[in-house]
């Protein structure tokens, strides 16, 4: 099962290699990984998405928790949540398809933000399913690349009981 | 007050109550070796490659409970140490490493002597630092320390750079430590306190089981306590020999793959396992599915992440033992358990621990006749990997904590002398005991001219059966007998080797000579080489062989001798 | 190279005729070994590595050198592939044997080395799990490998050797790592070893450097006062024929870098010595003067350097070299040329003419006697640099010479005569300490005819002594020279020069050197006066076992010229 980790870190050089350096030396498998400073300059927040089961999960964290520079870590898998992830796809279109493709991003409420001569590049923002629904309506044209940010989330509610530490 | 960077290093070294450092000097750490020279507090030990740095460190620590310091260049000097930071890190030893560095300006350009030591090390340190800036260096020496030898203890490594160490900064030592991601929890749960307490209570075969997580809080009394309240048989990791004394009626000794038959069948057999201290590591449980099979297991360590990591447990109980001890203490009732007890005698007096008794020079026989000689001295044991080191755990029958040294995670060959150099270190007037074998003595034997310089009366108990017996016996075992690349015929003669240091050299060939020779070494006060000479014939008994539980093990068996 | 092409064909081929036959990965390694041609491996048995122990001891084809300390193992293959040119195979066991290994990994990155290194690793099930004897030893060589695969899965196996061995020997050559957990060397599958590489991310083929090259040999036509540094790229990609053609008929002369020595002949009359730190001052000062600086297969390492600002700043800089990434690295280049040395040496010199810089080289001459390499001459007290000079007395050149890490490291490396490439091994980049002795011992393995010399120091050599018992089981007939001045020389030099003469813990103490030869078996030899310097040299290089000479050296005796870390280069002590 996929698990999302929020991972509160200090702001630090290295830490993002500490981090990766765990998972690889441990053999825990990362599905995405994002990273980017909080509210506080001091303090980056690192949305892990990580396949395991509960034994797996239970290592990660406590390994993570290890890491000196590591300060909280949550399992927000199971909390209320508001997850995105933000994608850009570069698919093929000649005038012929353009239409057909416009029409796609409008369903999605995707956004154009590329016109090349016989491409387009889509950005769209949301979760796992809708993405990968445009991914696979797209597919048909012509994907020619793909960037994902990967996946960053948060709690829903009033200020999660992570800020405090 | 301006100092330099290699000044406030010093002062915060000393303000750390540091008084030994081993080391080695080379050119990016020149301005911490000029500070260093105008210490009166610290004493510096050369030795005669990096990575018996190290080692004598992690000795120095495990002997004194202090944090051991050691020093080397940038370059090949911080590469040198990389195996002495695994073996601390494996067996949880405090070490604070210093490592020059070249100058900031030229990190990352593959300049003379650089390394990304802090890159190499992650895997293999509890942290480390790379000192950027010289108005950080104070503090972040103060958090070494701190860190290395709180909650889990471990090797922590500081990158100085060559500019940081010869920059100016104001004279200021930082009071307090204080690091948000890093709170180790010492209390245990009291709910779960109360819990371990009804387990033990009910339990009909309770066996305790210590690991070196005890000798690192300091709970030896506490445990011996819960041993003789419970009346329950207690067995140990290799890492916690000592921890309670092997001489006792309750005491099982050693488990695991060469641990002692007893220890092995007591613990299948049992219904609760308290484990305190340890981490189930692969050469203590045998196949994880058959260990302990019919025990509910009761897990107290400081390290959350250990708990549930290689046995499921069914009562986790993070925190330092010895507080843990305390809470647990007044709710565990007092009791005799004599049913359960006369099954362990039973099985201690079926499978003792044996060996062949032909006329040769029987490696456990001088480990026997060494501990009986150095039981009532302030002794400290250190040894090697291989045969000698599993003979050394089953037969010498250690009684107090801090005595045994010993590369129990990693099972680094050569760590025994240079861990034996810092004993005597930190314990000038006891009597300290390196037993070796003759391929690990030769990994690091030119820290002789350490011990020498130092006047350092270390003893080295060398058994030399011309092999690397430990590979020979897998061989024996598991590849048909054929002996690959184990011969070391070629060794060089120990006595001279030990006279061109100006060592005094030993020689024991026959059973009859141990105890003199062995008393007439142990009795003078210059370091010596004791070589025993044994057969590559030997096999460690009990021996657990893949894959297979605990009580599967085999046997030594009179006719076959071992294996000759 | 050629040869291990043919094997691999051959082993295709032997392969067809074992069709559908299973082997285990032990065997798979093994066989994988002799389809490239491997003859001799270093290593160190162990639990983790017990199967392939087992497939060694039943390899007929592969001679195995059983060393005293992991590290003795992998200098000593590093040895055996600088001299050799030739992959230099080792194997260790899992956790502590492969750690043991790191000081080795290093040393030959920073020498650019090709080295494959095996380690036995716990079984897949174990990793991550603190395991007994469980390094990360793939994330811990992250920073001092070329490359390094953690092999899961038996069926990859053969490819990442075939890769391995590709990966460690082209473009610019380096040490490889393939982590072989242990029951991958038991599992078993069929043998294919493949004859195509695909590694999409590693592309060898340069660019055209045609024009690039004619640019070069233009600013070589225009060039008064031109000078060649030579480094260990063109030993490494076999460039020193051309790199002699093109100096002699442009009449350029050439200094070599540490790692670059032998590459030219040292007898020349247009070779200049070492360059930076510890160079000669002619070579130091022809190129502060020169107008145009051709680099060759070198990085311009700080120790060549000294301040890059005022490094040859009067020169127009050519850089030759086999990774884009050293170009404009350290110092801002006009012309790069990313290519191999022998290849772009090969079409330069179809472009340019034959030219005379009599004023120039005029010049340099005149730097060369106004400022030779100088030392006191003392008749009763021994001078390394004496030595030095009675080696290439003794040996007329004709032997491999490989050093330690110090002092005696740099009159080595400015008195030693050297004739040929690959003759010279020393750690430069890395500048261990302990490397020499192991390292000669597999130069020795690699030519057991050769004439093998060994110069160390009294605290290098005490960093890996133990390995005098290898020496002595497998015979090696070296000359081992401490040059013993009872200190850690060149650190003490530091502190007399820069620090007031504060000695810092680096008075070291020995022992009876003699003796621990004796005690080994070996030959021991000592030298206390000048005059039997040559004698003993001479005595020990007929002896047909392993020599340790004890040269008792003036101690305090400085290497001179010295340039001050981030000086000028033209601004020599002691010149
Ligand atoms: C640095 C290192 N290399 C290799 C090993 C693998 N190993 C474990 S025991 C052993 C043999 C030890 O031989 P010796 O020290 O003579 O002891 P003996 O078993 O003969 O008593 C070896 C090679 C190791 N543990 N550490
Ligand atoms: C492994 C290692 N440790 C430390 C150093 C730093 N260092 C460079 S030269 C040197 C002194 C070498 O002494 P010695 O081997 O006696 O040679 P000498 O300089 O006296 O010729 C030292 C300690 C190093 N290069 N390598
Ligand atoms: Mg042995």
């Amino acid at each position: 099962m996929k698990h999302t980790l929020s991972v509160l870190v200090e702001n630090k050089p290295g830490v993002l290699t500490r981090v990766a350096g765990l998972f690889a030396r441990r053999g825990y498998n990362i599905d995405s990984l994002a990273v980017g400073r909080t509210e506080n300059p001091e303090i980056s927040r690192m949305t892990i998405v990580v396949e395991g089961d509960d034994r797996v999960i239970e290592q990660v964290t406590k390994q993570l928790h290890k890491l000196i520079e590591v300060i909280k870590i949550n399992d927000i898998t199971e909390d209320e949540h508001v997850h995105r992830e933000l994608i850009l796809i570069k698919v093929n279109a000649d005038p012929a398809h353009r239409m057909e493709i416009m029409q796609i991003v409008n369903v999605f409420r995707a956004r154009v933000v590329d016109f090349g001569r016989n491409s387009l590049i889509i950005e769209v923002t949301g979760d796992e399913g809708k993405i990968n629904a445009i991914e696979n309506s797209l597919h048909p044209f012509g994907i020619r690349e793909v960037v994902r940010t990967g996946k960053v989330a948060m709690v829903r509610g009033p200020k999660h009981k992570n800020g405090k530490s | 007050m301006a100092v330099t960077g290699a000044e406030i290093l010093i002062k915060t070294l000393e303000y750390e109550g540091v008084d030994t450092v081993f080391g080695y000097p080379g050119g990016a750490v020149l301005p911490i070796y000029d500070a260093l020279k105008e210490s009166s507090k610290i004493k510096h030990i050369l030795v005669r490659q990096e990575q018996a740095a190290v080692h004598a460190a992690s000795g120095y620590a495990r002997t004194t409970g202090k944090v051991g310091v050691c020093m080397a260049t940038s370059g090949p000097g911080a590469t040198n140490l990389v195996t002495g930071i695994a073996t601390a890190y494996m067996d949880s030893i405090p070490v604070v490493i210093i490592t020059g560095q070249v100058s900031t300006e030229m990190v990352g350009t593959d300049a003379f002597q650089e390394v990304d030591i802090t890159g190499i090390t992650m895997p293999i340190s509890k942290h480390n630092y790379l000192v950027k800036n010289v108005k950080d260096l104070s503090r972040i020496i103060r958090e070494a320390f701190h860190i290395a030898k709180t909650g889990r203890p471990g090797p922590v490594l500081v990158d100085v750079p060559k500019n940081v160490s010869a920059q100016l900064t104001k004279y200021n030592i930082p009071e307090d430590v204080d690091l948000r991601g890093y709170k180790p929890t010492y209390k245990g749960h009291p709910t779960q306190i109360k819990n371990a307490a009804e387990l033990i209570n009910e339990a009909k075969k309770p066996v305790i089981f210590a690991g070196g997580g005890v000798i690192n809080s300091e709970a030896a009394a506490e445990l011996k306590i819960l041993v003789e309240k419970t009346s329950a048989p207690i067995t140990t990791t290799l890492n916690a020999l000592g921890v309670f004394p092997e001489t006792h009626p309750q005491s099982l000794g050693m488990l695991g793959l060469h641990g002692t038959p007893y220890a092995n069948y007591v613990v299948t057999e049992c219904d609760l396992l308290v484990g305190l201290g340890v981490r189930f590591d692969d050469r203590v449980t045998g196949a994880v599915e058959k260990f302990a099979p019919n025990a509910k297991k009761i897990h107290i360590d400081i390290d959350p992440a250990e708990i549930g990591k290689n046995v499921e447990v069914d009562l986790p109980l993070v925190g330092d033992v010895k507080t843990i001890l305390e809470e647990l203490l007044p709710l565990v009732e007092e009791r005799e358990n004599r049913e359960w007890n006369a099954r362990v005698e039973k099985i201690k007096k079926e499978y003792p621990l044996r060996y062949g008794e032909t006329l040769a020079l029987r490696p456990q026989y001088v480990i026997e006749k060494l501990g009986e000689l150095t039981r009532d001295k302030d002794v400290v044991i250190t040894t090697d990997v291989g045969q000698h080191q599993m003979w050394t755990a089953q037969y010498y029958k250690f009684t107090k904590p801090r005595t045994m040294l010993t590369s129990g995670g990693l099972g680094t060959m050569g760590y025994g002398f240079p861990a034996a150099i810092g004993a005597q270190l930190g314990n000038r007037d006891k009597l300290v005991v390196a037993v070796t074998g003759d391929g690990s003595f030769q990994m690091h034997m030119a820290e002789m001219g350490t011990a020498v310089e130092n006047n350092l009366p270390v003893k080295v108990l060398l058994f030399n059966n011309n092999c690397l017996a430990l590979v020979r016996q897998l061989q024996h075992f598991y590849c048909n007998k054929s002996y690959s690349a184990v011969d070391f015929s070629g060794n060089p003669d120990f006595i001279r080797f030990a006279e061109c240091y100006g060592a005094k050299g030993i020689r024991i060939t026959k059973t009859e000579e141990t105890v003199p020779k062995l008393e007439e070494a142990l009795n003078n006060d210059s370091l010596t080489i004791i070589e025993c000479v044994v057969s590559n014939e030997e096999m460690v008994y009990p021996m657990v062989p893949n894959n297979k539980g605990l009580n599967e093990m085999i046997h030594f068996e009179e006719g076959e001798d071992n294996g000759r | 190279m050629a040869v291990a092409k043919d094997l691999r064909e051959v082993c295709q081929f032997g392969n067809l005729m074992e069709v559908g036959k299973k082997m285990s990965g032990a065997d798979i390694l093994i066989k994988s070994l002799e389809c490239e041609g491997v003859d001799t491996i270093f290593g160190y048995p162990g639990g983790a590595v017990l199967n392939i122990y087992d497939a060694i001891y039943r390899c007929k084809k592969i001679k195995h050198i059983l060393t005293r300390h992991e590290q003795g193992l992998i200098h000593a293959a590093d040895g055996y592939a600088r001299s050799t040119g030739k992959p230099g195979v080792c194997i260790a066991t899992s956790g502590p044997g492969a750690t043991n290994l790191v000081t080795g990994i290093a040393t030959a990155y920073m020498d650019s080395v090709p080295l494959v290194i095996i380690t036995g690793q716990v079984a897949v099930s174990y990793i991550g799990k603190d395991s007994f004897q469980e390094a990360d030893i793939t994330g811990i060589t992250l920073p001092i490998t070329k490359y390094s695969y953690l092999v899961k899965d038996v069926r990859d196996l053969a490819r990442y050797v075939r890769e391995a061995f590709h990966l460690a020997t082209t473009g610019r050559p380096g040490p490889v790592l393939i982590d072989l957990p242990k029951d991958v060397t038991y599992a078993e599958t069929e043998f294919f070893y493949p004859p195509e590489i695909d590694l999409p991310g590693y592309k060898l083929k340069p660019n055209g450097i045609e024009k690039e090259v004619e640019k070069a040999s233009e600013m070589l036509k225009e060039a008064q006062r031109p000078v060649i540094i030579a480094g260990g790229g063109v030993v490494n990609s076999g460039a020193h024929e051309e790199l002699l053609a093109l100096a002699e008929k442009l009449q350029i002369p050439v200094s070599t870098t540490l790692m670059g020595k032998g590459s030219f002949p040292e007898n020349h009359p247009l070779y200049l010595g070492m360059p930076g730190m510890h160079g000669t001052a002619y070579a130091n000062y022809a190129i502060s003067d020169c107008d145009l600086l051709l680099a060759v297969g070198m990085r311009f390492d700080d120790r060549v350097t000294g301040n890059v600002k005022t490094f040859a700043k009067d020169a127009k800089v050519i850089h030759i070299d086999i990774d884009a990434a050293e170009i404009n690295k350290n110092i801002h280049v006009d012309l790069s040329i990313v290519s191999d040395a022998k290849n772009a040496l090969e079409k330069l010199l179809g472009l340019v003419n034959e030219k005379d810089n009599r004023r120039w080289l005029d010049k340099i001459e005149y730097w060369k006697k106004e400022y030779p390499l100088k030392y006191c001459k003392d008749s009763t007290r021994i001078k390394p640099q004496y030595i030095l000079e009675k080696i290439n007395e003794v040996t007329a050149g004709d032997a491999y010479f490989v050093t330690d890490t110090g002092q005696h490291q740099m009159w080595a490396a400015q008195y030693l005569k050297c004739v040929r490439p690959r003759s010279f091994m020393t750690s430069g980049g890395l500048g261990t300490m302990g490397y020499g002795f192991p390292a000669a011992m597999g130069v020795q393995i690699a030519h057991p005819e050769a004439k093998v010399v060994t110069i160390v120091g009294d605290g290098g050599f005490q960093m890996n002594s133990q390995e005098l018992a290898t020496a002595v089981h497998y015979n090696l007939p070296l000359t081992i020279c401490i040059f013993n001045n009872g200190y850690l020389g060149m650190v003490r030099q530091w502190q007399d020069l820069f620090l007031d003469k504060r000695y810092s813990h680096t008075e070291i103490s020995q022992p009876d050197f003699v003796k621990l030869a004796e005690s080994y078996g070996a030959v021991g030899m000592r030298v206390e006066k000048p005059e039997d310097v040559k004698k003993t040299l001479e005595k020990a290089m007929e002896t047909p076992r392993p020599v340790v000479i004890d040269f008792l050296i003036e101690q305090e005796e400085n290497v001179f010229p010295m340039v001050p870390a981030g000086g000028s280069i033209d601004k020599m002590l002691g010149r």
